[in-house]
């Protein structure tokens, strides 16, 4: 019986600025969070380091802070050594909305970013195919978004008699 | 004289028998050799995540029952213990034990439901599947007498469960170990050892081991191709370090180990429920100190079960409200489909709905 060890930050944080240098804007005992423009690196680097190995993605959430910016967070897990870390970065506002795609490092981002595209409209470059997966395609707005108001479709009324019965 | 082939695009859902729900394909065919795989999803989506941010954190456990409507227990054990972790709640230890028990069945009715509609995708119509919802009935018929409900149970609480069992539970679930134990035997006879069976799945969409673990795969998809990741062991929550059981793990991680994995889970989750039922305690089976709604305090909180499916997990964000500022569901269905494209691709169109019920989807915690 073990447990999953949420890995000491400051540690990696050591790490982290030996190989991708700047990449740290502050972390917590919880979670670290890096610039926006680092993220591919950071993981690469996460990925594939001794004694790191994070080679499970276990999922992806973005989180909208209205009306300032909006945050993804990455949970990963290494299976090998069976430790966790909690991964976030930010857009610089709500309208910069565009962000690298961690497909190239692990498959299981492809769906989740689909699903983050779809409902809270944050663009991945570098998806393969970034395509609205739960809506269909002429939607408009995401509906995640704090600030989304639902677009109402009036009613059609019903149609009078063309002529008075009786 | 050569005569000039060209691939089809056909439509496989999303109203057909085989895609488990409302799943839609997009298959190009060359012949009847699938080439290309694209999915459409989407059709059950009601907007969970957005209607749960206008709820307080006692009536999300409501929509938790309704993602994976084959396994509401282990969806409300997944959330509460998210909420418990966000807000500090403490459980009492017999609640603990009403939790895995109920759990632990979910688990077996979810994989008789699971293993009936493969056999009838492989072509076994009919029987087995009508011999597996006979044995999921007495799984629901416990699950009424505990909480009222059978399928959307609403069972769980931060802090607990709901309602005490019932004195008829535990001497009905005494009886209910050794039959079901019969049951699994019969069915591994009838299915697994069956030789068109066998052909039809043996070596049927592979996942490889490491394409498993990169695409997020988990559960019995996972373990069937070698993995030995389950939840349970690997980051032990509630009480799940009290009991004694194995993880089944393929070799191939082709459509019959994952039947196989599944078969093989319904055992190990009847050892954990002889052990429970021996050593369940007495007292309250919700925190005493719990009144009313829950105020969770700003933060944030991840937490996960190994559910039917595979990881099913939690992660709220909490303003300080009396509801989640953001609700997120980490669905195994969903993401087990990531590699579905590479198992499919090569096969037949007949095997590509045999690889498709082997991963086990549930449309309402794909599409949520």
């Amino acid at each position: 019986m073990t447990r999953i060890v949420a890995l000491d930050t400051a540690q990696v944080v050591c790490q982290l600025e030996a190989a991708v240098p700047g990449a740290v804007v502050d972390y917590t005992p919880e979670y670290i969070r890096i610039r926006l423009e680092r993220l591919v690196e950071t993981a690469h680097f996460l990925k594939t380091a001794q004694g790191l190995e994070f080679n499970y993605l276990v999922s992806i959430t973005a989180v909208d802070y209205y009306p300032y910016y909006f945050e993804l967070v990455y949970h990963l897990v290494s299976m090998p050594h069976h430790h966790s870390l909690v991964l976030k970065t930010r857009t610089p506002d709500r309208e910069r909305v565009v962000v690298p795609s961690l497909v190239g490092v692990w498959r299981s981002a492809e769906l989740q970013e689909l699903e983050i595209y779809d409902l809270m409209g944050l663009i991945f470059a570098g998806h393969p195919e970034l395509r609205r997966i739960f809506l269909w395609e002429d939607f408009r707005g995401h509906p995640l978004r704090k600030d989304y108001v639902e677009e109402l479709i009036p009613l059609p009324l019903p149609a009078e008699p063309a002529e008075p019965l009786g | 004289m050569s005569l000039e082939t060209q691939p089809v695009v056909i439509n496989f859902g999303p109203q057909h028998p085989s895609t488990h729900g409302v799943f839609r394909l997009v298959l190009t065919v060359d012949g009847e050799v699938v080439v290309d795989a694209k999915m459409v999803l989407g059709y059950l989506h009601r907007g969970v995540e957005k209607l749960a941010e206008e709820k307080t954190h006692l009536q999300n456990i409501t929509f938790t029952d309704r993602l994976d409507y084959l396994s509401a227990m282990s969806n409300n054990f997944a959330y509460v213990q998210a909420v418990e972790k966000l807000a500090d709640i403490a459980v009492p230890e017999r609640a603990e034990y009403i939790r895995v028990i109920m759990a632990e069945l979910q688990r077996i009715a979810s994989h008789l439901m699971a293993m009936g509609t493969f056999y009838q995708d492989v072509g076994g119509w009919g029987s087995p599947l009508m011999y597996m919802f006979r044995d999921r009935e007495k799984i629901l018929d416990l699950f009424e007498m505990a909480c009222g409900q059978r399928l959307t149970c609403n069972y769980m609480r931060p802090g607990g469960v709901a309602m005490d069992l019932p004195p008829e539970f535990i001497p009905e679930l005494k009886k209910f170990i050794p039959a079901m134990r019969a049951y699994l035997d019969e069915y591994e006879e009838l299915i697994a050892e069956n030789e068109i069976f066998k052909v039809r799945t043996r070596g049927v969409g592979i996942l490889p081991k490491e394409l498993a673990i990169d695409a997020g795969a988990s559960g019995p998809v996972l373990r069937a191709s070698g993995v030995r990741w389950d939840l349970r062991k690997d980051d032990t929550y509630s009480i799940y370090d009290r009991f004694d059981f194995d993880v089944p793990v393929g070799t191939v991680g082709d459509c019959y180990d994952r039947f196989m994995v599944r078969l093989e889970e319904c055992r190990q989750s009847l050892r954990i429920l002889e052990q429970a039922v021996r050593d369940i305690p007495g007292g309250p089976w919700i925190n005493p100190g719990l009144r009313g709604n829950i105020w969770a305090p700003p933060g944030e909180a991840y937490a996960h079960v190994e559910g039917p499916k595979g990881e099913l997990g939690f992660y709220l964000v909490s303003d300080g409200g009396v509801g989640p500022y953001r609700f997120k569901i980490r669905s195994p269905s969903y993401i087990n489909l990531t590699a579905l494209k590479e198992m499919t691709v090569g096969w037949k169109v007949a095997d590509a709905i045999i690889i498709l019920g082997s991963i086990d989807i549930v449309m309402g915690e794909v599409d949520r």
